[in-house]
């Protein structure tokens, strides 16, 4: 096999994944269909062989548990606040097109950002420069210069909680001199 | 109390059902149908959600997955099928 | 399992009934969307709602009625499958939106990404020239 064989570290995560599903797809998490799940997954990792994803090698799950909390909380305000406008606005709502552009020059962290500002409702990702890590976001109810401002700064604030959950060093450190600065 | 909510549901997820065929009939172009049809199904799997708390059992769950992967499927197909369409006349 | 209405019973059958019906109303909301707003891009916004909240909260409640620790895992894998998909076919259907024209340029306040189409588009066209000769 001539590809760069990646370490076990790496590759941990891809496999508890597959385990979990395999259990939740069973409904079963006795210990032998769990260890059943984990040779096929080893197996599945090995054969179907995939390109893999680069991790900076940490995670912090102090961080991960209150984001995870304040992503529910922000979709839940960002549904609400959308049935309003369906009802009140509706064909006189304003939008805008704004481009964003993130810190992180990983794929897995662009990525991660997209997802997250795609789920709350209000703002969607139309599409990616991968070359800078911009992205350029369709946003509703935008309606003056100040309210570009606020979501560019809650996109940033997003991207800045990723980063204190699975960014590099060198992300982190960026975000220690932007919070001196 | 069951009964009611699941009355109440019901007439809800009808009048949902019937606003996203309405765009689906209706839609000015392809992708606002796919749109819709893609919110019919989110629709259908809510409602076999409620099916499924109600009467307490777990048998269509993995249809609900498999619904919302279909929907997936289905719209990344068609937009991909638009957008290469659509490029080639504007180009020439 | 009859229902025995005291105590905690009672009232994670109510939470489960809130959160059916708040569930239910995101997919209604989802509708009127759908029906209201003007151009393509506004409604993939409402159409994103039930597929994220309004399923979360319908997973609750069949996780609340259950009432075994199991069901859990298996409501969030399909939750987080739900989560992993929707950003991606709301990305693909929008980017198709976008360059096939889809939205009412009147009602946006601002637009970023048409100067760097237009360079881009340019530059393509320029590229095609000189690769034809």
């Amino acid at each position: 096999m001539s590809r760069r064989r990646i370490s076990l570290r790496q590759e941990l995560p891809l496999l508890v994944w597959l385990v979990i599903v395999w259990g939740a797809l069973w409904q079963d998490f006795s210990p032998g269909n769990l260890l059943f799940g984990a040779l096929l997954s080893v197996a599945v990792a090995r054969l179907f062989y995939l390109p893999p994803v680069e991790l900076s090698g940490r995670f912090n799950i102090l961080y991960a548990v209150p984001f995870a909390l304040t992503f529910l909380a922000k979709v839940v305000m960002a549904s609400m606040q959308l049935l309003y406008l369906a009802v009140s606005r509706g064909p006189r709502v304003k939008n805008a097109v704004v481009a964003v552009t993130l810190r992180s020059h990983q794929d897995l962290l662009v990525t991660a950002t997209g997802h997250v500002i795609s789920l709350i409702p209000g703002s969607l990702v139309v599409e990616v420069d991968r070359s800078t890590s911009t992205l350029y976001l369709h946003a509703l109810n935008i309606s003056s210069p100040q309210d570009v401002e606020n979501l560019k700064n809650e996109v940033l604030s997003i991207e800045a909680g990723l980063i204190r959950i699975m960014g590099t060093r060198e992300e982190l450190e960026i975000l220690r001199t932007e919070a001196t600065a | 109390m069951m009964q009611i909510v699941l009355a109440v549901t019901a007439v809800i997820f009808s009048l949902a059902a019937v606003g996203a065929i309405i765009r689906i009939s209706r839609g000015p172009s392809l992708l606002d149908r796919v749109l819709a049809t893609d919110v019919l199904l989110a629709i259908l799997g809510g409602a076999l959600c409620v099916d499924m708390a109600v009467n307490r059992h777990l048998n269509n769950l993995m249809l609900v997955v498999a619904i919302s992967i279909i929907g997936f499927i289905g719209s990344v197909t068609v937009a991909r099928f638009v957008a290469d369409r659509r490029e080639q006349p504007n180009e020439s | 399992m009859s229902p025995d209405s005291t105590g905690l019973d009672a009232w994670v059958d109510v939470l489960s009934a809130v959160f059916m019906i708040v569930g239910a109303t995101m997919s209604l909301g989802a509708a009127i969307g759908l029906l209201r707003f003007p151009d393509l891009l506004s409604r993939m916004h409402a159409a994103t709602k039930p597929q994220v909240l309004g399923l979360f909260l319908l997973l609750a409640s069949i996780g609340l009625q259950m009432r075994t620790w199991w069901v859990w895992p298996v409501l969030l894998v399909a939750w987080i499958f739900q989560l992993l998909t929707v950003p991606v076919s709301a990305h693909m259907v929008g980017r198709a939106g976008y360059r096939t024209k889809h939205l009412h340029r009147e009602l946006l306040t601002s637009d970023e990404l048409e100067a760097v189409v237009q360079k881009a588009a340019a530059k393509a066209a320029r590229e095609d020239g000189s690769g034809d000769g």
